[in-house]
């Protein structure tokens, strides 16, 4: 089965280690989670790509234990459906929200350092896989 | 010098599931109720504001109360919908060129989360489809942190809902009237940690109507005029960790409660501790929880103390949501927050019945909803 990107230019891909295409300000600096062409800081409309760290901390975090409701989501749903964690994971420049590979109590905490991977979540009209970005414990192992 | 503003009239229709009756037929009911309350006519009313969700034209109801010509503006604004209604009709007051109005809200939801296209709230397609587009999420992982950084228990979630419940079953108007017990309400399926089913309220449907004229002609429609003091409506600003954002800079700043809150005590001379009653946004338990601090009414983390000694109840120091909130009432969106109002102006008269707030001389509302939009009210005799 071919694995497709759930969006273009979100995340380097096909890629052993990928990373998240961001934007950055080239008048102020501040950096964006996905790349936008405008800056929410100052207004400007000078930016650029900008590539972010595979690694941060968790900053905040829960479950999302139930399907979500389809239209818009377009993954895995009814009796199939997997909970998954979702949450806030500091790359040093920005905070980014993502998908988690785990939503165990037991695992996640504030300050728990993860790492970006690509999984994936739900199968397109075509039959591909399509794959999205999440983080994964570091602990867990770099499977 | 900008006129003082007086809600003289009050309605509301019940809160709940009701099979058959239309949003604007609801909202005709509230309308007819708030002009009962004030003593006037339909056609005494010189403008109206209406706030809905689902109701495209809530407008379309004078088709119900009569075609009087008059200026209706229909306005949205997420959960904050009835306080910007609320917002504009006073100050239309305020510019003197109507002297009479009434704002609305009615809403007819479908059970369950809300659901929505992400790109009209600025967010991209990918984000709902990979399942990050949910409100209900944001709310569990605001909490989750606010009680890893302030040691807030999971038990305090439950006695948030067990309250409201209590509150709830005091309220004909209310659509949960079952109070329940802190076990059932922890042992409910978990949604998003630590965040049970029944740690949220329900959209569902309701009305309300408020009817405002300058505090100089308040007498002569009522001997218990309750004066707006202040309403204000804010949206987030850059650094507010807020709801449907697919990332957050690393800059941090307060939410956009706290700045609708500050600017409201500022207009109304008034402090959180002059408020006697109070009715917040507990769309879930967590919310209010957290609203209690970003409305000025405690320190971070005091919440734990103040649930397990009751201080919140009807009865207590400062009794919050009197009416059981969104988590008795549930939420149609355009009404919720004149429901707030409905219940202070009733507990600011002393007609509050069984949930009657001895000596309540000052009470406060407050909104809060996607994307990062905040509405206060203050109100007093």
């Amino acid at each position: 089965m071919a694995q497709v990107p759930v969006a273009e230019g979100l995340f380097t891909w096909p890629s052993e280690e990928p990373r998240l295409i961001g934007g950055r300000c080239s008048d102020c600096g501040i950096v964006t989670f996905p790349f936008q062409g405008s800056c929410p800081r100052c207004a400007s409309v000078e930016m650029s790509e900008h590539f972010l760290a595979r690694r941060g901390r968790l900053w905040a975090w829960t479950s999302q234990s139930f399907p979500p409701p389809a239209p818009p989501y377009t993954g895995v749903g009814g009796k199939e459906f997997v909970p998954f964690g979702v949450g806030f994971v500091e790359l040093g420049d920005v905070k980014v929200e993502a998908r988690l590979t785990t939503a165990d109590p037991a695992v996640l905490h504030p300050g728990l350092e993860m790492e970006l991977d690509v999984v994936p979540f739900g199968t397109d009209a075509d039959g591909n896989e399509v794959v999205t970005f999440a983080f994964r414990p570091l602990e867990e192992g770099n499977r | 010098m900008s006129t003082d503003v007086a809600i003289v009239g009050v309605g509301l229709h019940p809160f709940g599931r009701f099979p058959g009756v239309s949003g604007i037929e609801m909202g005709a009911a509230a309308i007819r109720l708030a002009l009962a309350d004030a003593g006037v006519a339909w056609t005494d009313i010189g403008f109206a504001f209406g706030g809905s969700y689902e109701i495209d034209n809530p407008d379309a109801v004078v088709a119900l109360m009569g075609l009087t010509g008059i200026p209706f503006t229909d306005v949205y604004n997420g959960c904050a919908t009835a306080a910007s209604a609320l917002t504009q009709a006073a100050n239309t007051i305020r510019l003197g060129e109507h002297r009479l109005g009434i704002a609305v809200g009615m809403d007819k939801h479908l059970p369950g989360a809300f659901s929505a296209d992400p790109t009209s709230y600025a967010c991209p397609a990918w984000y709902g489809a990979v399942g990050q587009f949910i409100t209900t999420k944001f709310f569990g992982m605001k909490i989750n942190k606010y009680m890893t950084d302030h040691g807030i228990t999971e038990q305090t979630l439950a006695r948030v809902v067990t309250k409201n419940l209590r509150n709830g079953a005091l309220n004909p108007n209310a659509f949960r009237r079952n109070p329940m017990s802190e076990e059932q309400v922890l042992g409910s399926p978990m949604l998003n940690h630590p965040l049970t089913q029944y740690m949220f309220c329900s959209p569902d449907e309701g009305a309300a109507a408020v009817v405002l004229c300058p505090a100089e002609d308040a007498h002569r429609y009522t001997s218990t005029p309750v004066y707006l003091r202040a309403t204000t409506v804010r949206t987030r600003r850059l650094g507010a960790f807020e709801v449907h954002s697919p990332w957050l800079p690393m800059e941090e700043t307060v939410g956009p409660t706290v700045d609708a809150s500050r600017a409201a005590y500022e207009i109304a001379g008034i402090g959180p501790d002059d408020v006697d009653v109070v009715q917040l946004q507990d769309t879930d338990a967590g919310a209010e929880i957290i609203h209690l601090a970003e409305n000025g009414f405690c320190a971070d983390g005091d919440q734990e103390r103040l649930y397990a000694d009751g201080e919140l109840e009807i009865g207590g120091r400062l009794p919050v949501n009197t009416d059981g909130g969104l988590i008795a009432n549930g939420e149609p969106i355009g009404a919720s927050g004149l429901r707030q109002v409905h219940e202070i102006v009733h507990q600011l008269r002393g007609q509050a019945g069984d949930r009657q707030v001895e000596g309540a001389r000052v009470g406060y509302t407050q909104l809060y909803g996607a994307p990062g939009t905040a509405g206060v009210s203050i109100l007093s005799l």
